[in-house]
């Protein structure tokens, strides 16, 4: 298992209650094994103990990127929520460490490949 | 072909106070833009004009202002649009004038663009059919009507774009939506038609992608390292062109970076389906624009294309929702996590023995993991962690007493607590977002070209 962010890099941000996870491969390979393996309900079950309402999944091919949108996942959000992390800054990360089982040959997929 | 160059020096309020200086001092700009507004900037800026009339502006752009006036007096065309008039735009674009009198620059004129404020006519709104109806949720704003603070229409470009045609070189707004700030200049310079919703969603991208300052030249980025050269960090510029396509770049020889992969991050960032981003000019397709590296620390920018224009406005409510207080211990030594962990549960017990609990707690071990609770965890075991503790209730008597549970534990706590030299945490007040619809009829933005 790899980390995710060996094909990808990203950013997350708030909107209210709600936190958007952007993941961008670094490359069309990557991109589109991350279209069929990363879907909603993968991202929904590794941040589930952070209780999200629901995942939603938009892609942005353009870039290369799946844009995930966690409701109400934020504690509350920024004021309201206790956390250090208020506003889902660290989401992304998170996200890039997800564990991978990615297809033997994954030359295509590295950065810079 | 014209080129108009934007640059933004200021992503939020707290952003750096060097970094619109040394943009607009080696950016080459037409417009410098200073985004100060965050959701519930407007809520803290309400309560401080509630204390004080003349206040309940971003007070850093007076600052800043001030010491860019050397810089505007030798660069005559620059022009600056901010949206730091916050709840008070006359009352900063006021003083802004005042500022560039004393230095000589009263020949500049300062523009006003208000209107956004619906505090004065929220219940004439409401009754009148205006249910600010919470986007998510559909319960109507009554239900929190006597806790609401502050509750601000996001204007658009327009207005902007009406004070630059009346001659303003410094042009001061309350909410306004951030991408707006650089829509406005746009629109001015090229003599686009607000009707034209290709081109305001070309300069909504180009808005988006510089509002945050920093997040569009390196800061944030994955791969940013020390060769990224974050300590000397330029600021974004939008070089943009009539036809909407524009160069994504910052300052010769400042640190950072500007690629493909910063810009990529920075575009589908507080993003939620790319292909309608919704603002009041237009709704903008992300997912048609195109990134191309372009040479050092530039990415050509082209393809962003309409979706189509609303007939309404966002809203920002914020409210009361009580008070709130987080404190930390640092927790030293074999264990340390599971210590901070129960740690934090010792507060909460004693507290709880002296007859309080808390609306909300959370207790954190800051290095272990629970940034992100659950989810990661740390490998291996850390030397140290932070204590968190952190409680949110109506009650601001009980939140006080929470801060003074802290320091008892250097004493009656775990071996290894330490880390108290902070004094007892502030107790602040929290506001909640109440996000809703007005129909833009229910509107009017107006724009003053001050004396």
């Amino acid at each position: 298992m790899t980390p995710l962010s060996r094909i990808a890099h990203g950013r997350s941000g708030d909107k209210g209650n709600h936190a958007n996870v952007a993941v961008i491969a670094y490359t069309d390979a990557g991109f589109a094994w991350l279209r069929e393996y990363l879907t909603a309900d993968v991202v929904a079950a590794y941040f589930a103990p952070l209780g999200p309402a629901r995942v939603e999944r938009f892609e942005a091919a353009n870039v290369r990127g799946l844009n995930f949108v966690l409701y109400d996942v934020l504690a509350g959000g920024a004021s309201r929520s206790l956390r250090s992390d208020t506003q889902g800054k660290t989401l992304a990360l998170a996200l890039l460490q997800l564990p991978v089982e990615l297809p033997a040959d994954h030359t295509a997929m590295l950065r810079g490949a | 072909m014209k080129r108009v160059r934007v640059g933004n020096g200021c992503g939020f309020w707290g952003d750096s106070l060097d970094a619109p200086v040394r943009l607009a001092a080696a950016g080459r700009l037409d417009y410098l833009t200073l985004e100060y507004l965050a959701e519930l900037t407007m809520s803290i800026l309400a309560v401080q004009k509630q204390k004080d009339p003349a206040a309940g502006y971003a007070s850093d752009f007076l600052d800043v202002l001030a010491r860019l006036t050397p810089i505007l007096a030798a660069q005559p065309n620059l022009k600056v649009v901010t949206n730091a008039g916050g709840m008070n735009p006359h009352g900063c674009g006021t003083k802004a004038r005042d500022i560039l009198t004393a230095a000589g620059l009263g020949d500049r004129r300062v523009a006003v663009v208000s209107g956004d404020d619906l505090m004065p006519r929220l219940d004439a709104l409401l009754a009148s059919g205006h249910g600010l109806t919470h986007l998510d949720t559909g319960d109507p704003l009554a239900a929190v009507r006597d806790r609401v603070v502050s509750a601000n229409a996001y204007l658009g470009a327009a207005p902007i774009t009406a004070a630059l045609a009346a001659g303003a070189m410094v042009v001061v707004t309350g909410r306004v939506a951030d991408a707006s700030l650089t829509v406005g200049p746009a629109a001015r310079e090229f003599g686009w038609s607000f009707a034209d919703l290709d081109r305001l969603a070309a300069a909504t991208v180009a808005g988006h992608l510089i509002e945050c300052g920093a997040q569009a030249t390196g800061g944030l980025w994955v791969n940013a390292d020390d060769a990224t050269g974050l300590g000397d960090v330029g600021y974004p510029i939008a070089e943009m062109r009539a036809d909407g396509t524009f160069t994504l770049t910052k300052p010769d020889g400042t640190g950072g970076a500007v690629n493909v992969e910063t810009a990529a991050e920075q575009l589908l960032y507080e993003v939620a389906d790319p292909a309608r981003y919704f603002t009041p000019d237009v709704v903008a397709d992300f997912t048609t624009v195109q990134l191309k590296d372009a040479g050092r620390d530039a990415v050509a920018v082209s393809g962003g294309t309409a979706a189509g224009v609303t007939d309404t406005y966002k809203v920002s409510v914020a409210y009361r929702d009580g008070y709130a207080a987080a404190g930390t211990l640092v927790i030293f030594g074999p264990n340390a996590a599971e210590k901070a962990r129960r740690s934090g549960a010792v507060i909460l017990e004693r507290l709880r023995r002296a007859g309080l609990t808390f609306a909300a707690s959370h207790v954190e071990a800051l290095g272990a993991g629970d940034c992100v609770p659950g989810v990661v965890r740390s490998t291996g075991e850390p030397a140290e962690v932070v204590m968190r503790v952190a409680v949110r209730d109506p009650r601001r008597a009980a939140v006080e007493r929470f801060t003074k549970e802290f320091s008892p534990l250097v004493t009656s706590g775990f071996p290894g607590t330490t880390g108290y030299t902070t004094g007892r945490p502030p107790v602040r007040e929290v506001f909640a977002y109440w996000p809703a619809l007005v129909a833009k009829s229910a509107v009017a933005p107006r724009v003053e070209v001050l004396p």
